[in-house]
């Protein structure tokens, strides 16, 4: 069964279309480097003068007592909501641009060669940069599988896609800064490494419904593939910040929102008593609750905003927020289609233990 | 007559497809059937590892991402 691959690959690597320029030229970069730098810059003094802004705003125009919890929760949302969203705007452009080179096929050529380990290593990196949506995850399982990228590769990157996410990462870094983001992104590779190199060592190829292993694959390759001009790519980034920051954009005001009100109002430590580092079982908890709920990367935040400013442990929440975003009910129903039940309890069990074993060493380490 | 082929799970990425594709045919004014496919294993079997995606004529146009109705009625338009 392993080994088996049924899907050539090679077939149609880097067709171009016969009606596209073949790879860009100096004279295509040139296009957008002069709006890009513009743009860039423009980006940057916007971004700077937030701060003064919403200082500005808050007591000169407003006249609101300094010092007091309302002017300083109006300040924060002042300055943080607008910041995030130039954040997410330009982050979730650059990512879009950049997956513009790397399609869920190309990915699955990259891995197709590699060994466990080595293996497990790229694919949760490519997991980050390949287009992942929740209603793709079974037919690209299907199509790794098939191809003959073993299953604990394919685990690998069934982990990151989802949940080494670049909003996720945007928002912590704009709202708890950059230390926060990078732990983040570390954790969630490294879990998703050790938890997919892990389901491939415990041997399951067996718990996959047979038929994924006999469905029949041609060719691969869906029209769109082979060489991109610059203009593609930059509008592939575009439709990227239109569809993604267009959907997101409300929870993100709304969790700076309700930031901005803890900031001012929750009392401190009111949940340091249950989510605490002191608290043994607050991480096992706090993944066991995290696994079946679902939420996007966005709408999450406030919750982990609430928590950590109240005096939830670190650990904890990240955490809870790596079992929110990677793991979930819908996501379960789904591989159940291509899993038999054992696999996806295992799945879902040595994801959840990796993110137990994660927050766990944060609360001590920390 | 066009055969216009949607693959995808049933997710709302799937109906905006639907959509936009039934609208670029219809803006064209051409003979077409629709048809959702749903099943895994005969999404599969269009090689398609990102749904949605459209295939016109059994063969794949776009897969992974949502075409206006626009783009759609290019690629109807010459093919």
């Amino acid at each position: 069964m392993e080994g088996k691959a049924c899907c050539d690959s090679e077939a149609g690597r880097g067709v171009a279309r016969p009606d596209q320029p073949a790879a860009a030229g100096w004279e295509n970069y040139r296009r957008f480097l002069l709006p890009g730098i513009l743009l860039l810059s423009g980006w940057w003094l916007l971004y700077r003068s937030l701060a003064p802004f919403s200082r500005w705003m808050t007591y000169d125009v407003f006249s609101l007592p300094r010092g007091s919890r309302f002017a300083s929760a109006v300040e924060f949302f002042i300055f943080d909501t607008p910041k995030v969203l130039l954040l997410l705007t330009l982050v979730v452009f650059g990512i879009g641009v950049v997956r513009s080179y790397f399609t869920p096929d190309r990915a699955r050529r990259i891995l197709v060669g590699k060994r466990e380990a080595a293996g497990n290593v790229f694919a949760a990196l490519l997991g980050i940069v390949t287009p992942f949506c929740s209603c793709s995850a079974v037919p690209m399982f299907i199509g790794f599988v098939t191809a003959g990228v073993p299953l604990g590769v394919t685990f690998s990157f069934l982990i990151s896609a989802p949940m080494v996410n670049e909003i996720a990462l945007v928002l912590l870094f704009g709202l708890f800064g950059w230390k926060i983001a990078v732990l983040y992104l570390g954790t969630g590779l490294a879990v998703a490494m050790i938890a997919g190199w892990t389901i491939g060592r415990l041997g399951m190829e067996k718990h996959v419904e047979s038929w994924v292993y006999q469905a029949a694959c041609s060719g691969g390759e869906a029209a769109g593939e082979g060489s991109m001009s610059i203009a593609d790519r930059v509008r592939n980034g575009y439709e990227a910040v239109r569809d993604i920051v267009g959907k997101v954009w409300v929870y993100v005001v709304l969790g700076i929102a309700v930031g901005a009100g803890i900031h001012g109002y929750v009392p401190e430590n009111f949940l340091a008593s249950f989510m605490g580092s002191g608290a043994w079982w607050s991480v096992p908890l706090a993944v066991l609750i995290g696994i079946p709920m679902y939420s996007n990367a966005a709408g999450i935040i406030p919750v982990v905003q609430a928590l950590l400013a109240k005096g939830a442990a670190l650990g904890t929440v990240l955490a809870f927020m790596m079992a929110v975003i990677g793991l979930s009910l819908p996501e379960m129903i789904i591989l159940r289609k291509v899993l038999k039940v054992r696999l996806v309890a295992t799945f879902a069990g040595v994801v959840g233990f990796g993110i137990l074993i994660v927050g766990t060493l944060f609360n001590r380490v920390l | 007559m066009k055969m216009l082929q949607i693959l995808g799970p049933g997710c709302p990425k799937c109906k905006k497809l639907a959509e936009n594709t039934e609208a670029a045919a219809k803006g064209l004014g051409i003979e077409y059937r629709m048809e959702k496919v749903t099943e895994i294993r005969k999404i599969m079997e269009f090689g398609v590892m990102s749904t949605p995606a459209l295939a016109v004529d059994g063969a794949v146009k776009f897969a992974g991402k949502i075409p206006t109705a626009e783009e759609i009625r290019r690629i109807l338009a010459s093919a």
